[in-house]
């Protein structure tokens, strides 16, 4: 399995160690509820070096990119900014999706996700060809999040910045985007491997607590953000999978991939929500939803930390009333639709 | 890993099972289990006066990650089971072998204790 250089602190620190994707990664330090209740209210810290970070070099990048995304990175060419995008084959289905910087004058980096690091590899290297844009996929990257209502202060006390949410800043070869997977105020810090582990222990030794994959799912779901192999997958086109914002289509010049089958598209037939219920139990990834005149499937359920009950994100006809049901063990229970952001919905 | 208690047997399916004076016998999961589990978040418990028999699936324990089938490793009639669970399931975790019981129930046979998985077997069972 691959590993990251934080591996061994891992181990050493009570991760509990699972193979996410053929890397060795921390799913919790014992108590994934902690971990997440931690972050919601105070700060943590993740180590998501697994993570595929690519440079990008070359003057043809904007052209490049243009071309690559659906959403359109003239949005971050006035600064040194993030931006969300999906990744579409020529279907108009979604590969991945990810986070492209402007690291100024018209360099970019992205980031995606492990699972696709080598698809993805192969994706960008293919179209970079036709741009003459040259690419590094990084070996030894660090991305560490640090997250929380107190990671500002956190991080002031290393780097002297003030960042907008998806701005960011590159100082002595680290860079600082805030942005991040779990709803709270946060940053994601990209560095070297031997700087990330200076990071890494400054934050250690100052009381941060690190959090594993499995409150990062939690935190991210409570937020409403979509997970690449769940809520959306190859199957999946963006309009079904709450992405329709990400679509750029303002600039009729303007040829990306995917663009045309998403022209000819029907699509507004099915849609991603969120739910919740009372009901003791939870609703799990692949169970059936329905409703006088439709039916769904849950593509992420969980038990909340946060509200203390089931919330999850389904796929379900568009035409869904207010409420629906499913079975949990033989049983029969009622749900209710909502928006997916639980943490603005449901506070 | 909490030390296991010299007197509890088990399921390979890793429930525990302790005979206590009264001649009831007090059924849970094992700090293996909930180990496994993670954080638990939901029990569904037995009725209290129902019949169940050796290994019929009659509990369910849920947490963040999964849900899980508990059996019960006699047959007999449900006398009691832990109210306390219902509110604060996370005592599963923190207390598998004592206040994080689920039920008791009053034995058929209670040879079929002897059926079960001693300590050391299944501590053999439960590293492998």
């Amino acid at each position: 399995m691959k590993k990251t250089y934080l591996n061994e602190f891992h181990a050493n620190n009570g991760g509990q160690m699972v193979d996410f994707a053929g890397w060795e990664m921390p799913v919790n330090y014992g108590s994934q509820i902690s971990e997440h209740k931690e972050v919601r209210e105070n700060v943590g810290i993740f180590d998501v070096s697994h993570m595929a970070v690519f440079d990008f070099a070359g003057s043809r990048q904007v052209e490049f990119l243009k071309h690559l995304l659906p959403n359109d990175v003239n949005k971050i060419l006035d600064s040194t900014r993030a931006l969300y995008s999906p990744l579409l084959n020529d279907e108009g289905m979604i590969l991945d999706d990810l986070i492209v910087y402007h690291l100024g004058d018209e360099n970019f980096r992205i980031i995606s996700n492990c699972g696709t690091r080598d698809q993805n590899n192969a994706w960008f290297t293919k179209v970079a060809l036709n741009f003459d844009v040259a690419m590094d996929f990084k070996q030894e990257a660090s991305i560490i999040a640090l997250q929380g209502p107190k990671a500002k202060q956190h991080l002031g006390e290393m780097f002297d910045i003030d960042l907008e949410p998806f701005h960011i800043q590159t100082l002595d070869d680290v860079m600082i985007a805030r942005t991040g997977y779990t709803g709270e105020v946060g940053f994601e810090i990209i560095s070297n491997a031997s700087r990330g582990l200076e990071l890494w222990n400054h934050f250690i030794e100052k009381g941060i607590k690190p959090v594993g994959l499995a409150a990062r799912d939690t935190l991210r779901l409570e937020a409403g953000f979509n997970l690449y192999g769940s809520d959306m997958t190859i199957e999946n086109h963006p309009y079904e999978s709450n992405l329709g914002w990400t679509i750029d289509m303002s600039n009729d010049a303007r040829d990306f991939i995917g663009k045309s089958a998403l022209l000819d598209l029907q699509s507004d037939s099915k849609k991603l929500v969120g739910f919740h219920t009372d009901a003791r139990g939870v609703l799990r990834s692949g169970t059936e939803i329905y409703f006088d005149g439709g039916s769904g499937v849950v593509t992420s359920g969980t038990w909340s930390p946060t509200f203390g009950k089931n919330i999850g994100l389904c796929r379900v006809d568009s035409n869904h009333p207010d409420t629906g049901n499913a079975k949990l063990r033989d049983k029969e229970i009622n749900l209710h639709f909502c928006e997916t952001n639980f943490l603005k919905y449901l506070k | 890993m909490a030390d296991i208690p010299n007197n509890l047997k088990f399921l390979e399916s890793h429930e525990w099972a302790r005979e206590e004076d009264d001649g009831s016998v007090t059924v849970g999961i094992s700090d293996h289990a909930q180990s496994l589990l993670g954080d638990i978040v939901f029990v569904e418990l037995p009725e209290v006066g129902s019949e169940v028999n050796k290994q019929d699936d009659v509990a369910v324990v849920e947490s963040v990650k999964a849900a899980s089938d508990v059996y019960t490793p006699l047959s007999g009639e449900v006398l009691e089971v832990n109210e306390m669970l219902a509110d604060r399931p996370e005592v599963i975790n923190s207390s598998p072998y004592g206040d994080g019981w689920f039920f008791k129930i009053k034995p058929n046979n209670i040879e079929e204790l002897s059926e079960l998985l001693d300590n050391e077997a299944y501590q053999e069972l439960s590293e492998n």
